[in-house]
């Protein structure tokens, strides 16, 4: 890598937002006479709307419109979802209300305070039904219905059967089956959704405002909800936007129903979701039951897997559902060499907030399931757990791997990374410790966990879903399309403009290192500006920030851009030197003779060439410095006929080892050391990676130990406030050993590989590991609360075990 | 979470605050530090006609040394208390509860008396009260009246103190010659305690022992530094404990159990 890339570079983003001068979306001026608008949510996890009467809130000063189900339900179309079921949601509820905090009717006002007053005003009728919590429960004949016209609860269900299972199973010296559960819980972002929304009923065009991530294939969705073409809907983003790990995806209801408000009311309307609302009705990881059984050798050595995945989408399936149940797909066996697998996904609804896209995206509760097992058989074998893994991992030279599922691992060397994760981690000085824990009478455990992290999703990837034959009648889908713009001005300025959207992931400072580096300057020179505006940037339905995707697609598409303004500033360089193009390298700003560097122009003086003088540019060569660069990768085919299918482009490697303790007073988990290890192929910037690997864990803590969404019986949210929700701070994460490894992504020109999420996946199940061997347990239920720790040791006592 | 209307008033004395209390009753609430009662006006969990803002209030911003007891007026904050040169010397088991309550930044605004007030059953200021023998001075356009830890706090976010009244100070009782010790575990830094331990100990065992977050309000008792352990773990068996998402009652036992010998501990050896 060239100049500035790969080095651990401060970001440019930075200065402002750590002085308080974010643009963040309710910091940006609105329009004269707009109005905010206050969403009246259902008390009732599921109940018939009998009746809304809004006349005395529509009275009470300063009010200007009482929006319900029914006012939406005429003005707009049921959203588009991917399964083909009987299940309609619009912006707000219509006939009946399903989950606690379903939006039921909006207040518009001169300000959001009159707004919740006359709120209070609104009356509501509801008559109850019987509410279903459970995923499993809610599968039985006798459940109540969500939706009377689907006639089940469990809208879709797919066998999946890849090499020979039956045989595998036949032959194996044992088989070893849990039941693992994955809970509910999202990740808080400082900032909750902000809309702004006008209405122009000249042309019936819309103009929004909101703090969207992407992806983009949802901004079809919403046009169609709105009942107009594509260019009527102009959707843009904020320059900063506090946080999303993939909840601000499900801002995309809100946009609609603050556009139809403008709509209705005739004048811009403005939404700024608070904190409660945010808990209850946001969105949510979905909580998965999953029963994984494996069929395997007396060496641990695992001949098949077989996989029936359960996963719980809440009161609807908000596009692009159920995405975290297959994004994983093509990746189910993770980093094991497994080549017979069974995998049955089933997708059902329940009386809760629908479930989304979160950081980890099926990832989390994928692992927790095989990694556990993986555990699992190693107790059950009476084998060392690093045994039993090192024996299944994909051996290095099978790379590039295909598995059975259809995923091709594009790099990396497990067991090297392996090997390298117990020396510097040092294993043995964590085995001693526990040992010596153990004689004085103390639970301490070590646990491992072993991820394959994919990064940027094939757009075909929830097709899987479909029967082959549905498939063929629907058409193939597939690829990612990425895209970056460079242009520079008549004084040599660079700008660059990307189809990402900002959440603080660092992208302006990463797009300006990759396309520094084909330009010869420095980052500071670089203007980025990631503000998609849909009327005028270019983008396609891959555009956002999810799945992982910058490193592996976004970035590629500046860097092709970049390189191909490099070669027409050769080719103007070299005519203005005099030299051959193959000679013009451009460095430090310049652009000049490698053969003889004294004989070199500012960049600035080249670059203006284009734009004030074209006479003196190579024949044929078009005037203006601008190039899009589109990176569409053809490894991302649709799924073939026997449902194979690589759901990702770039694979990385993540293995951790922790050594935890329980606090004999507390029953808190406390870690010991956490030791991850992470190959995500060449790194645009170290200084980057750490600050996702770091939050990733943060979050992966979380899951582990502190974050769930609770319901009771009737469907009430109990966790509705910070006080009852618990997300880790600073005080509560441990420290963090990260290392380093690097195989290249042979599949993209910057070898870099999506690097995201992978903590979110690997750190739940080895805190779950290790909390298992620390008390001989085999069920570990996240999170392991100190209530929770306290019950097993109880458990563990009531049968006899020693306490 | 935006409020419901309210009127605000801003008294510079403390005639002028227990005036607006007897006119408006039920329908007014004090401000001081705010830190419980504007997210509970924000959430619309309780309503107020009248906010009376008693921070700039002079007379109630003060620590006064009344010789055996020290007075803390009721816009003091806790932060304010916390750098009070004198605290570690005289209160010793206040200086050592002190940074479990709440973080910084809330210290800064939350003041001693508004925690004595809320009267949540875990927190660790009124433990403290309760512990040490400390007392409240209420005010009244009635009149004042000093009432002492135990008749004050009643219940769960429940006191005595009459819908006219303000308190206007709590009352620490000194602690010389005697050691103390204060811990608690809590789900997070900073967070409402499950169990939280206090513990006055003199040089020849006898302990003054408090306990927060089993019942509705702190539970104290004397024992004997021999014998502790058993002591408390009857002493848990009667007061059963809470039952919330955090903790089990079961659990607060169990951590009661380990907890309070080591509070003592600590005490005795501080006391030495």
């Amino acid at each position: 890598m060239s100049g500035q890339l790969g080095k651990p570079i401060l970001r440019k983003e930075d200065p402002a937002l750590l002085s308080g001068r974010g643009r963040y979306a309710d910091d940006l001026p609105t329009p004269v006479g707009t109005l905010h608008a206050h969403v009246v949510r259902s008390p009732h996890a599921h109940a018939e709307i009998v009746r809304i009467d809004g006349t005395a809130a529509l009275a009470h000063d300063g009010v200007w419109a009482v929006i319900t189900g029914e006012d939406i339900r005429k003005l707009s179309d049921p959203f588009l979802i991917a399964v083909k079921a009987p299940v309609q949601q619009w912006a707000l509820a219509v006939e009946r209300v399903r989950y606690v905090g379903e939006p039921v009717v909006l207040v518009v006002a001169e300000n959001r305070y009159i707004a919740e007053d006359a709120a209070e005003l609104v009356e509501i009728e509801y008559a109850p039904l019987e509410a279903v919590l459970d995923p499993q429960a809610a599968c039985e004949s006798a459940a109540p219905l969500l939706h009377p016209q689907a006639k089940t609860n469990e809208i879709s269900v797919r066998d999946f059967s890849y090499g020979d299972t039956k045989s595998a199973f036949a032959r194996a010296d044992r088989r070893i089956a849990m039941t693992v559960e994955f809970p509910r819980l999202s990740f808080t972002p400082i900032e909750c959704y902000v809309v702004v929304a006008s209405h122009n009923p000249a042309d019936n065009s819309y103009d929004t405002l909101a703090n969207f991530q992407g992806p983009f294939s949802i901004h079809p969705v919403m046009a169609r909800a709105l009942r107009v073409p594509g260019p009527k809907l102009r959707l843009r983003i904020p320059p900063d936007s506090g946080g999303s790990f993939g909840i601000k995806l499900s801002v995309f209801p809100y946009v609609v129903l603050m556009a139809l408000a403008a709509k209705i009311t005739g004048r811009p309307v403005k939404w700024v979701e608070d904190r409660i609302e945010h808990l209850v009705a946001a969105s949510s990881g979905p909580n998965r039951v999953t029963a994984i059984e494996a069929a395997i050798n007396k060496d641990g050595r695992i001949l098949a897997l077989k996989l029936d995945q359960l996963e719980d989408y809440g009161a609807f399936l908000r596009a692009p559902m159920p995405g975290p149940l297959y994004r994983m797909h093509g990746a189910v066996t993770g980093a094991y060499d497994i080549e017979n697998i069974d995998v049955t996904n089933r997708v059902v609804l329940t009386n809760k907030m629908p479930a989304s896209l979160i950081r980890g995206f099926g990832g989390p509760q994928l692992y927790l399931a095989l990694e556990r097992l993986m555990q699992r058989i190693a107790v059950e074998l009476k084998l060392d757990p690093l045994d039993v893994i090192r024996r299944n991992l994909i051996p290095a030279a099978k790379f590039p791997y295909r598995t059975a599922a259809g995923a091709l691992y594009d790099s990396g060397d497990y067991r090297h990374a392996v090997d390298i994760a117990v020396g510097d981690g040092r294993l043995d000085d964590l085995k001693r410790r526990r040992e010596a824990a153990r004689a004085a009478g103390r639970h301490y455990g070590i646990g491992f966990a072993a991820v394959v992290e994919p990064a940027m999703s094939n757009m075909g990837y929830l097709s899987t879903m479909l029967t082959p034959q549905a498939r063929d009648k629907a058409g193939p889908k597939n690829g990612a399309v990425s895209m970056a713009r460079i242009d520079i001005d008549p004084l040599g300025a660079v700008s660059v403009s990307a189809d990402v959207t900002v959440q603080g992931q660092g992208h302006q400072t990463a797009l300006a290192q990759v396309v520094g580096a084909q330009l010869g300057l420095p980052v500071g020179d670089i203007n980025v500006a990631l503000e998609i505006d849909t009327a005028k940037d270019q983008w396609s339905i891959a555009a956002g920030t999810y799945s992982s995707r910058f490193a592996s697609g976004t970035a590629v598409a500046a860097h092709l851009a970049a390189v191909a303004l490099r070669d027409k500033l050769k080719a103007i360089g070299a005519k203005q030197l005099n030299v051959l193009e193959d000679d013009v390298e451009l460095v430090d700003g310049k652009i000049r003779s490698r053969s003889n560097p004294d004989n070199a122009l500012a960049f600035g003086r080249v670059a203006a060439t284009s734009h004030w003088s074209p006479v003196l540019l190579p024949e044929n060569m078009a005037p203006a410095l601008s190039e899009t660069g589109v990176w569409s990768p053809p490894e991302l085919e649709p799924p073939a006929s026997d449902d194979r299918i690589n759901t990702s482009l770039t694979y990385g490697f993540i293995f951790d080892i922790c050594g935890i303790e329980i606090d004999p007073i507390s029953y808190q988990v406390r870690v010991d050391r956490y030791v991850s290890m992470h190959d995500a192929g060449r790194l645009l910037n170290p200084l980057l990676a750490v600050g996702q690997i770091r939050g990733a864990f943060a979050q992966g803590v979380a899951a582990a130990l502190y974050e769930e969404f609770v319901y009771n019986e009737e469907g009430a949210f109990l966790s509705g406030t910070f006080a009852d929700y618990l997300v880790p701070t600073v005080s509560e994460i441990p420290a963090l050993e990260i290392l380093h490894y690097e195989s290249p992504s042979p599949l993209t020109p910057l070898g870099a590989k999506g690097l995201a999420e992978g903590n979110c996946m690997s750190t739940p199940a080895c805190i779950a590991n290790a909390i298992a061997d620390a008390l001989g347990v085999s069920e570990v239920t996240l999170p392991a609360t100190p209530r929770r720790i306290h019950a097993m040791m109880e458990g563990r006592k009531v049968e006899g075990g020693s306490a | 979470m935006k409020p419901r209307p309210f009127d605000y008033a801003r008294p510079d004395t403390v005639d002028e605050a227990v005036e607006l209390l007897a006119e408006h009753g039920d329908d007014a609430r004090i401000l001081a530090g705010g830190q419980s009662l504007l997210p509970m006006l924000n959430l619309r969990l309780i309503e107020a006609g009248l906010l009376i803002d008693i921070s700039r209030v002079a007379a109630l911003d003060a620590i006064i040394d009344l010789g055996d007891t020290i007075e803390i007026g009721a816009a003091v904050t806790q932060n304010e208390l916390m750098a009070w040169p004198q605290l570690a010397q005289k209160l010793p088991l206040l200086a050592a509860a002190l940074p479990f309550v709440g973080h910084f930044q809330t210290r800064n605004k939350g003041t001693v008396c508004g925690s004595v007030a809320h009267a949540d059953p875990s927190s660790e200021i009124p433990l403290a009260l309760a512990v040490c023998g400390g007392a409240v001075v209420l005010r009244s356009k009635r009149g004042s009246r000093v009432l002492a830890a135990e008749a004050f706090q009643q219940d769960m976010l429940t006191t005595a103190r009459a819908p006219d009244e303000l308190i206007a100070a709590v009352r620490f009782p000194v602690i010389e010659g005697k050691g103390t010790a204060f811990n608690e575990v809590a789900r997070r830094h900073g967070d409402f305690a499950i169990i939280a331990v206090a513990a006055i100990a003199d040089r020849r065992g006898a302990v003054q022992l408090g306990v927060g977050g089993m019942v509705g309000r702190p539970a104290v008792r004397s024992l004997t530094a021999d014998g502790a352990a058993a002591a408390i773990s009857a002493w848990a068996e009667e007061l059963e404990g809470f039952d919330d998402a955090h903790a089990s009652p079961a659990m607060r036992r169990d951590i009661l159990r380990k907890l309070g010998p080591r509070v003592i501990a600590e005490a005795i050896r501080c006391a030495a």
